[in-house]
């Protein structure tokens, strides 16, 4: 390994930890509660991408399914808490256990599955889990589920009265899925990856386990997702199966990596920080008349950087660090 | 539940089946051509079912004449986001695949708002039509005569197609571009006219769909997205790129979703055909008809 190299991952590691101190500063200015909101869903989906980008960017195994463990995070932790008052850290942590399970199990038959046929398994999979919450009474069925308001208390994590808990959570699980995914690039399996995303039967000779790997990507990438739905139930305190597992989050969930640069370390986070706040301007200022004007500019802007430009808005600054190195 | 109840849902679930092949052979007819998946294919059906609302509240042309218009509509919507979007997404050095779902999915976004902008997101359904609300009867078996209607053309819509493949210069060009759109160029095929062509035909196709649909389905802007899962289940059944496995794929799906809904409540009629995909898939995993 030579000295650039782990002057580049020290220098990156940096400039992360600038950042975050930066970011964790500006709601002591920022007071206006829209604006925190915007903040909290843009590391929230910063986070959720980082997480997709790692079995789908970095392995190369396009899923576009993982809403069904956003959902299965944010159920388990909603129905732990609503129905035998297990506190949500618990309910975090068995969401995120229960995910990666569920992940390997699914991914033991599918990872034999090649492209178009794994993404559309992957899409029907999260399907069966929406149709089966959606008709499961007990679990709120279609209608969706509520978090009972027990008062502002850390262990509950409920804060009626200020965003800022929620902000900093966002932030910490921001760090965490950069963090890991800092971590898993210079390590075996990040290499393994890589090498599995290229040319799996290349791998396979070299002695790669490529049916390993995509099953340790999966689980990793699915545990995270999940912590991440079991945060947004406990911040927006009402979930319904549409909109926490439906095929629309899915997608969103890829959207800010793909923009940004999927297989990066920035690119997730990059595309959510222009992504999320565009798409909740556009939604408040045009949408508001429900007349479809900010569909319109939202999906003409994913046309427009997905032609423009493929690697994703992060080639913008890595063309001077290529002519740097 | 008696013989005949499983005899009837079994006859419609045909029926529609017919109509999901041939929902779904564009988009098995795009894909086979240049390895696109289109993501607002579901998009195209429903511009085809307001194209024939509108010509039915308009200008009163029954959906049955309205047909070949809406047909007609789409091919050149077909041919038109082929030149302005996917030909540049095809270019793209980087992350092909990744390019191409998400600009065809922007599309789909964006035909939504315009959708919701010009015709609003209300519900609209066309109120009567020659063959609305009709049924006709076969050995003691109702068919409700538009979905008939419907699996017929698509049945004329597949002998067509497969004519047309294999016996005019046009499908040649289409077949051998396929194979090796390089190598075209030397015998003086252009490519992108036989791409824009080809997708021209993927949403003429989508157009016929649509509006046979318009008929007897409500028609608002996110219509498409459900069928469009349905369309894409239905080609990877029959195994991408295979015409003849998005016809196969269809009736296959359209009993599986009727046999369902005999043993499950009708909201979860769609697990079965999720179900079948996934244990087709792990036994063949291109499909039924796919390559190897």
């Amino acid at each position: 390994m030579d000295k650039s190299f782990t002057e580049r991952r020290r220098r990156e590691l940096l400039v992360a930890a600038c950042l975050a101190v930066a970011a964790a500063l500006v709601p002591l200015f920022v007071k206006n509660p829209n604006v925190q909101n915007i903040m909290i869903l843009t590391l929230m989906f910063g986070a959720l991408s980082q997480s997709w980008n790692i079995l789908s960017g970095y392995c190369g195994q396009i899923s576009l399914g993982h809403a069904l463990y956003f959902g299965l995070g944010a159920y388990t932790t909603t129905l732990l808490f609503t129905k035998f008052g297990v506190p949500p850290w618990f309910g975090m942590l068995a969401g995120g256990v229960i995910s990666a399970v569920i992940a390997m199990a699914l991914g033991y038959p599918c990872f034999r599955l090649g492209g178009h046929y794994f993404a559309i398994a992957t899409i029907v999979i999260a399907e069966i889990g929406l149709l089966l919450i959606q008709n499961w009474d007990w679990a709120g069925a279609a209608l969706g589920i509520e978090m009972p308001v027990r008062g502002d208390s850390w262990l509950k994590f409920q804060f009626a009265r200020s965003k800022l808990p929620y902000f900093y959570f966002a932030l910490a699980l921001a760090c965490i899925a950069w963090i890991v995914t800092w971590w898993l690039e210079d390590s075996k399996w990040g290499y393994w990856w890589r090498a599995v995303k290229d040319n799996p039967d290349a791998a396979q000779s070299l002695g790669v386990v490529v049916f390993d790997s995509k099953m340790g990507a999966a689980a990793v990438s699915a545990f995270l997702v999940a912590v991440g739905g079991s945060f947004y139930a406990m911040y927006v305190s009402y979930i319904d199966p549409g909109s926490v597992m439906g095929f629309q989050f899915s997608l969103l969930m890829a959207l800010p990596a793909v923009l940004g640069g999927i297989g990066t370390l920035w690119g997730p986070l990059l595309g959510a920080v222009i992504l999320i706040p565009l798409t909740e301007l556009t939604r408040s200022y045009i949408g508001g008349s429900g007349r479809g004007v900010d569909l319109i500019v939202y999906g003409t802007l994913i046309v427009v950087i997905a032609l423009a430009r493929p690697e994703g808005l992060i080639g913008l600054f890595s063309r001077r660090k290529e002519t740097a190195r | 539940m008696t013989a005949e109840t499983i005899i009837q849902s079994l006859a419609s679930g045909l029926l529609m089946g017919l109509l999901y092949g041939l929902i779904a052979v564009g988009l098995a007819l795009i894909f086979g051509l240049m390895d696109v998946v289109n993501f607002a294919h579901g998009e195209f059906l429903m511009i085809a079912m307001y194209v024939t609302f509108f010509l039915f509240t308009f200008f009163a042309i029954d959906p049955l004449l309205a047909a070949p218009l809406a047909a007609a509509a789409l091919f050149v919507l077909g041919a038109v986001v082929y030149l302005v979007v996917v030909r540049f997404a095809m270019r793209a050095k980087a992350n092909v695949g990744m390019v191409q779902i998400f600009a065809t999915f922007g599309l789909a976004i964006v035909m939504r708002g315009l959708a919701q902008l010009f015709f609003t997101a209300d519900y609209r359904s066309v109120p009567q039509s020659w063959l609305g609300g009709k049924t006709v009867s076969i050995a003691g078996i109702f068919l409700p005569q538009p979905q008939l209607f419907g699996a017929l053309v698509a049945i004329a819509a597949f002998g067509g197609l497969y004519l047309f493949i294999n016996r005019t210069d046009f499908g040649r060009a289409l077949e051998a571009t396929r194979e090796d759109p390089g190598a075209v160029a030397l015998v003086g095929i252009d490519k992108n006219r036989v791409f824009a062509l080809g997708w021209g035909l993927g949403g003429a196709l989508v157009g016929l769909a649509g509006a046979i649909m318009a008929s007897f389905f409500y028609i608002y802007p996110d219509v498409g997205a459900s069928f469009a899962l349905i369309a894409y289940v239905t080609v990877a059944l029959g195994g991408f790129g295979s015409v003849f496995g998005a016809f196969a794929g269809g009736i296959i799906v359209g009993l599986v979703e009727a046999t369902t809904a005999l043993v499950l409540p009708p909201s979860l009629k769609s697990v079965g055909i999720y179900a079948v995909y996934l244990l087709v898939v792990f036994i063949r995993p291109r499909g039924l008809f796919g390559s190897m």
